[in-house]
């Protein structure tokens, strides 16, 4: 996994409440067995003037010219600023990996859904939750300033705005140290594996139908 | 010391290692796998050279991706016609006997939506911890077990090491008081708890269901509101073990047997929230005071009983609420003020991990009885959410009911839920449907998604527009 450390950027807005994750890649794109190339299709319903299908070239399709993304002011922006209850809905982590491989980094909302935000931390991308208003005010500077830039560090645990307003953001520790690190958390439970196998051997004993096999 | 919750109970028997830093490693008792969520987490486990932990703690099925006519259906994975969701489900089979995993392959009778199978078979059991690359994993806590969605990184992280790492919930208690009305149904309940606390009100938290409404609610209606935990924002939702839920789990293919039937039960008894619990938030509904409930607009919490009336955005303070409404609106083509009663859905969908058990399938069939499907209705699908389901409705003759009414009777499997395979909406049609999101596009590009009980999408069927399924309950006595 790539770390995140500091990363000062441009910020693209997403101006609305609860965007789901089939807004975010919708399901014909579920399809892929791959963990790439979802970029070109995220928000695809909203971003193209026609239904998408997987494996196209996007480049060729007609794009909406109200959607920010397609917007030459927000054009190569790492940053997604957006409303509340982001990432709610599906499970699926292609919305995450759409959101990366078109460039987010960093995502900042007044609330994300559990499991999308849970989602973002395993794919290097570092969602921030603000106060309502202080998101309320970044969307107001951004839409006042072209080419508008935030910076995001995750080790001080600030998001500075370009006039040097400094907000402070909540993380749990855990989650910012794999993130800062770049660590597999696969290997790092792996290294409890001991305990694992405690476990089960207590639990075995104390609840044997649990360990009854499917077979 | 203040008791514990149902949730709390299962949490403390489930650590393996408590951190400092407040997360913890959890044990996962089952895994269920399907051909979606699954390929990205085979192929890094393979990438990393890692090995499965515990073969058999996981139980595969294709669900989303399967066609559901029987014609195409019949060829098995190769005769599936997209070649995309062909080499998806292809993949799931490959890497489940790679890593002999046992699967119940597309034309397996057990086949069906993970959500429906593993309940049904016995496979997800109470006390257990279940987790599954599927956001509405949270069915399994209908049992007195502590389930939810993983993504797809997760779903390595449990392959590899039977273990996922967790910070702690808090505590929600939704209590349901009182009786509900005749026609009323789970799917009306949960439906009013999303417009209640809103689509994100159980964000951080593990929602328990209770009250009186709740005990006497069968399983399969239980199944149906912890479902939708997830659409009130919490990624699980669980009913405490009573004899209900003992007397379903009973001899199922997986459940235990004989003595060790009887020490699982002794354990399972506990599975309760204490009296002296203390839940960090409790919300209470009253039963009388639900009505049939329709969703509008393009989130859950978007709903209102059947008498009533589209909001008008000129009324909302909120300037984010407001434009919420205003986009619904204009996205589902309705006018403020419109009544409920007065939308025509285009097709009919019965279906969906929500509601595609055999109780779901009984409802819609005694609505549709002798009855037809109005002419304006382009098409009425029905699909079970399992083999099981779907031999059982037959055995009753439901299947027949529903052709006689000029529905169609399909295969098991996702189907117009999320529209992955060949059903689907067309652009600006409307769908009553029970599954659980009306989202924008979920059940097809530019498709405009109703959710009701199933006894509410077979009254819109019959009458072209949506009813009050109450008024026709009395019709019938
Ligand atoms: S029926 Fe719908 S919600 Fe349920 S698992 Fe399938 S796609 Fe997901």
């Amino acid at each position: 996994m790539k770390s995140f450390i500091a990363e000062r950027s441009r910020v693209a807005p997403m101006d609305r409440a609860n965007v789901d994750t089939d807004l975010i890649i919708p399901k014909q794109f579920l399809k892929s067995i791959r963990r790439s190339g979802f970029g070109p299709h995220l928000f695809d319903d909203l971003r193209y003037m026609d239904e998408g299908y997987p494996g196209q070239d996007c480049s060729r399709r007609p794009q909406n010219p109200d959607f920010p993304l397609n917007q030459a002011r927000y054009q190569g922006a790492g940053i997604l600023l957006a409303r509340e209850n982001f990432g709610c809905g599906s499970s699926r982590e292609h919305a995450p990996w759409a959101l990366e491989d078109h460039g987010f980094r960093c995502l900042i909302a007044p609330s994300f859904a559990d499991i999308f935000y849970n989602n973002c931390f395993k794919n290097g991308i570092l969602p921030i939750v603000l106060d309502a208003a202080i998101v309320d005010t970044l969307f107001e500077q951004m839409y006042a300033t072209e080419g508008y830039e935030l910076t995001v560090d995750l080790e001080a645990q600030q998001v500075t705005t370009p006039t040097g307003e400094v907000y402070e953001f909540e993380v749990d520790e855990f989650r910012r140290h794999c993130l800062l690190k770049g660590l597999d958390d696969i290997g790092l439970t792996l290294e409890d594996g001991a305990a694992i196998r405690a476990y089960e051997q207590a639990a075995r004993e104390r609840s044997p139908w649990l360990f009854d096999v499917i077979k | 010391m203040a008791g514990q919750t149902l949730y709390d109970k299962l949490w403390r028997d489930h650590v393996v290692v408590q951190r400092d830093d407040g997360s913890a490693i959890i044990y996962i008792d089952r895994h269920l796998i399907h051909e979606v969520t699954s390929p990205q987490a085979f192929e890094g486990l393979r990438l990393a050279g890692r090995s499965l932990w515990r073969r058999d703690a996981n139980l595969a099925t294709p669900d989303h991706n399967v066609p559901t006519e029987q014609v195409e259906r019949s060829g098995g994975v190769a005769a599936i016609a997209d070649p995309i969701s062909r080499l998806q489900v292809q993949t799931l089979d490959d890497n489940c006997r790679d890593y002999d995993i046992v699967e119940f392959e597309i034309n397996d009778r057990r086949q069906g939506i993970v959500h429906v199978v593993g309940p049904e078979q016995g496979a997800t059991l109470p006390g257990m911890t279940v987790v599954c690359g599927d956001s509405h994993t949270s069915t399994h806590g209908a049992l007195g077990a502590l389930a939810h969605g993983i993504g797809t990184s997760e779903v390595e992280h449990v392959l590899a090491t039977q273990c996922l790492i967790q910070q702690k919930m808090k505590n929600m208690l939704v209590r349901i008081d009182g009786a509900l009305q005749t026609g009323v149904t789970a799917k009306d309940v949960v439906l009013a708890v999303i417009g209640a606390i809103g689509t994100a009100g159980g964000s951080g938290y593990a929602i328990e269901f209770g009250g009186e409404v709740v005990r006497n609610m069968s399983m399969e209606g239980r199944m149906t509101m912890c479902n939708m935990s997830i659409e009130a924002g919490a990624r699980m939702g669980m009913v405490a073990v009573d004899d209900t839920t003992l007397a379903y789990v009973k001899g199922r293919t997986f459940a235990p047997r004989g003595a060790m039937w009887d020490r699982a039960v002794a354990a399972w008894r506990d599975l309760h929230s204490d009296a002296d619990a203390v839940f960090d938030r409790v919300v209470e509904l009253r039963g009388e005071d639900i009505k049939p409930q329709v969703t509008w607009g393009t989130s859950p919490e978007m709903v209102l009983p059947i008498d009533g009336h589209l909001p008008d955005p000129a009324s909302i303070d909120s300037p984010t609420r407001r434009a919420a409404v205003e986009r619904a609106l204009e996205y589902m083509g309705l006018q403020p003020g419109t009544a409920i009663t007065a939308i025509r859905p285009d097709r009919v969908f019965i279906g969906s991990c929500t509601n595609s058990r055999i109780e779901d399938l009984r409802a819609a069939a005694a609505v549709v009885r002798g009855r037809r499907v109005a002419a304006s209705v382009k098409q009425a699908l029905v699909v079970p959410g399992s083999g099981e389901v779907k031999k059982q409705a037959e055995a009753e003759g439901l299947d027949r009911v529903f052709l006689d009414a000029g529905m169609e009777w399909r295969e098991p499997g996702c189907s117009m839920c999320l529209a992955m395979n060949a059903d689907k909406l067309g652009a600006g049609e409307h769908c009553a449907s029970t599954s659980n999101r009306n989202f924008e596009g979920r059940q097809g590009f530019g498709g405009r998604t109703h959710l009701v009980s199933p006894a509410m999408a077979a009254a819109a069927a019959v009458a072209g527009h949506f009813v009050d399924v109450r008024d026709w309950q009395e019709e019938q006595v």
